[in-house]
């Protein structure tokens, strides 16, 4: 028996070996275009091939949903992902792995930036050409996005600073509020607020306004929880900011003017695909640049020793309060987004039931690390969409999942790891590493 | 005028008197000791000058200017680098990211160059690390910079300590107890670390010491202290025979 199991150990360790021997050197660059191959090949025969399987439709969210309803569609909804995805992405990154990276060499001769932008593009066609199939597709990718902006700044103050706040979900509402009142009084002829005072031809371009304005109101909120709670030494943070939340939402539901409990709706159709991702990008960007700066490792400094920070020179309560205020705007701006995805909020949706979600994202994906953001954001978010039909079973499976996340990984997926652009956008094997040496340090 | 000039500081934890009209003056470029007994009040003092309390009474001036009651780290970026006596070091951090921290206060890219990654920032940095570089290459650990620093052994982490206050540019650096837990090798490389330090860079150091060796060997003079009280001020030889010294002291069977 034991011996079967060791042998059993003995090929998958092997199988893994080889697999990453065979991929290892693939760079970014290959495994974007593979997926750009497989995407398109999904909109060209997708449908066909599910139809000679015996789905109904192509599996929309990998056929998690399919696969849950029926059980004997498994086989086939498995076919179907192996043939449209696996297949092809895998087998072109590694066909395609030597001039992909002899192309990201080159890349980076020139300034890093320029390299950057062309991954961000890829990826961008990438999830373009995988959301166009449905509305529903594009309804989850925006709402996944809005879930990475919402974990990461979570993660600003949770993981890097090592307080516990409870208040996301309030500076969520502040922002939707702010920014669709905003939008709605200028562009929309609305019971509420009366006519539209605008043309709407010009609400493209007001709607990165609009969404300052929601992060500077989440931000002044997030002011008011900071000065009373960093003031001494303590924790009082995490209490004054579960009561925050509750304060804006029952402020909310007594508000008339902008709907009360009804909520608030009509917002103009802004939140596009492209504008999410922009934003997403955006907020991933400056966050990175903040916490890998030493201003932003002073959030860890605090946290690990405040009083030795203190005696660095680092003035710890500018510090927290910085990155409260900084955690808060980017939810903000991701209630904005949020609320224009919809076109509707209502107090009811920053409750307990999001800071559950929100904190489960953090913890799950990984404290003091951006790339476990993006991974906590995306996989619960997917997860949380693709168990769905589970219904009331789905609150069992998410959050035994985090139990064993947490007893094996206490501080999550891909936590204290440095999210270093560079790095990601080099080539992958020795030589092309070489020549490309140095370019590719920023 | 002297560096740092402490007068008639006191400080009570509720009842308990713990330092009692305590004065100090430093000079430019000199290394003065503090000694004493166990919770005679040391690191208290240490706490005191450096902002981390506010004393009761009493007043500290740096260079003619009062810093008493300021916060800790606008006393340190006036000039007051520290070590701790338990070593606060930040355990996820690495070696480099430590000393760097210590520049906080001299960093003038601001929040906009933090999120924005500006090129001012990047120079800024870079200049920073240099400097960073060059403080553990003096400690005699730049070959650590990226260690984290729970894999450290004990000795380097009392270094990395040193190097980083040493990053905050103080006038007068305070070394509680550097040598604290080391065996005899890595006493003698501290004591030679402190006298390098010393040597290029011209500060004042105020050192804790409970090893009265070390203390006798790095220090111009020493004061020694009993329960929170001054009780013999002077050079090494007059310490050292000075009967109330050795009453509260060596009395109680501390090896020399
Ligand atoms: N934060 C505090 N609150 C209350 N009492 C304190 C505090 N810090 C120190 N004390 C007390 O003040 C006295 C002096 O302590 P201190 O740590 O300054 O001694 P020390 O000379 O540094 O001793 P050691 O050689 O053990 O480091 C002790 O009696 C200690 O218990
Ligand atoms: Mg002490």
């Amino acid at each position: 028996m034991n011996e079967e199991y060791g042998k059993i150990i003995g090929i998958t360790h092997s199988i893994k070996r080889k697999a990453r021997s065979l991929f290892s050197e693939v760079p970014l660059l290959g495994w974007l275009f593979g997926m750009l191959i497989a995407v398109i090949l999904e909109r060209y025969v997708g449908e066909a091939l599910a139809e000679s399987l015996g789905l109904s439709k192509i599996p929309m969210l990998f056929g998690v949903v399919m696969m849950l309803k029926n059980p004997l569609m498994i086989p086939s909804t498995v076919l179907y992902l192996f043939t449209i995805f696996v297949l092809p992405i895998s087998v072109v990154a590694r066909l395609i792995s030597g001039p992909a990276n002899r192309v990201a060499a080159k890349l980076l001769d020139l300034p890093i930036l320029i390299s950057v932008i062309i991954h961000i593009g890829l990826l961008y066609a990438v999830l373009y050409l995988w959301s166009e199939a449905s509305a529903y597709r594009v309804l989850t990718l925006k709402l996944t996005l809005i879930a990475v902006i919402l974990t990461l700044s979570l993660n600003v103050v949770n993981g890097y600073m090592g307080e516990f706040s409870c208040s996301h979900p309030g500076f969520m509402a502040l922002g939707a509020y702010a920014a669709s009142v905003f939008t709605v009084v200028l562009f929309v002829d609305d019971k509420l607020f009366g006519h539209a005072l605008l043309p709407a031809a010009l609400a493209p371009f007001m709607f990165p306004i609009a969404l300052i304005i929601g992060g500077i109101v989440a931000a002044f909120g997030a002011l008011v929880i900071a000065i009373p709670s960093f003031r001494t030494r303590g924790d009082y943070l995490a209490i004054i900011s579960l009561a925050f939340m509750f304060i804006v939402k029952s402020m909310i539901e007594n508000l008339e003017v902008v709907g009360g409990p009804r909520g608030l709706s009509s917002q103009p159709d802004l939140a596009s695909l492209p504008t999410v991702f922009i934003w997403t990008v955006a907020c991933i960007w400056v966050t990175n640049n903040f916490v890998r700066s030493t201003m932003g490792k002073a959030l860890n400094a605090v946290r690990d020793d405040e009083v030795a920070a203190n005696a660095m020179t680092v003035n710890t309560r500018r510090t927290k309060i910085t990155a409260f205020l900084f955690a808060a705007f980017w939810a903000g701006v991701a209630g904005g987004l949020f609320a224009h995805v919809l076109r509707y909020v209502n107090p009811g949706t920053f409750g307990l039931q999001k800071l559950a979600e929100v904190l489960a994202m953090v913890y799950f994906g990984g404290l003091n690390s951006v790339y476990g953001s993006i991974v906590g954001g995306v996989s619960l978010s997917m997860l949380g969409e693709a168990l769905r039909p589970l219904e009331i079973f789905k609150w069992i499976i998410i959050p035994l999942l985090l139990i064993l996340i947490m007893i094996y990984r206490p501080t999550g997926l891909v936590a204290f790891k440095e999210f270093n652009v560079g790095k990601l956008v080099m080539p992958k094997n020795k030589s092309d590493q070489r020549k490309s040496d140095g370019a590719a340090s920023g | 005028m002297a560096l740092l000039r402490v007068e008639k500081m006191s400080h009570e934890f509720g009842g308990l008197r713990a330092v009692n009209n305590y004065s100090l003056e430093i000079e430019k470029g000199q290394i003065r000791g503090l000694i004493g007994p166990n919770g005679a009040g040391k690191t208290t003092i240490f706490n005191l000058i450096t902002g981390i309390y506010k004393p009761t009474e009493g007043e500290i001036y740096l260079e003619g200017k009062k810093i008493t009651g300021l916060p800790p780290n606008q006393i340190a970026s006036h000039g007051l680098g520290r070590t701790f006596q338990n070593m606060q070091l930040w355990r996820h951090m690495s070696v480099l990211e430590h000393v760097k921290m210590a520049r906080y206060s001299r960093i003038t890219y601001g929040l906009f160059g933090a999120f924005f990654g500006t090129a001012k920032r990047q120079r800024e940095e870079e200049e920073i690390e240099e400097m960073a570089y060059s403080l553990l290459k003096m400690v005699g650990i730049a070959h650590l910079a990226g260690q984290i620093i729970l894999n450290l052994p004990y000795g380097a982490q009392r270094r990395v300590e040193i190097a980083r206050a040493l990053a905050t540019e103080p006038k007068v650096l305070f070394l509680d107890e550097p040598t604290a837990g080391m065996n005899p090798e890595e006493l003698i490389q501290m004591m030679e670390i402190v006298r390098k330090v010393h040597k290029n860079l011209g500060l004042a150091i105020f050192l804790i010491e409970h090893r009265l060796k070390v203390v006798m060997e790095l220090c111009e003079i020493i004061q020694t202290l009993n329960f929170g009280q001054v009780i013999a001020e002077g050079t090494p030889e007059e310490i050292q025979n000075d009967p109330k010294v050795i009453d509260a002291y060596l009395g109680k069977g501390t090896v020399i």
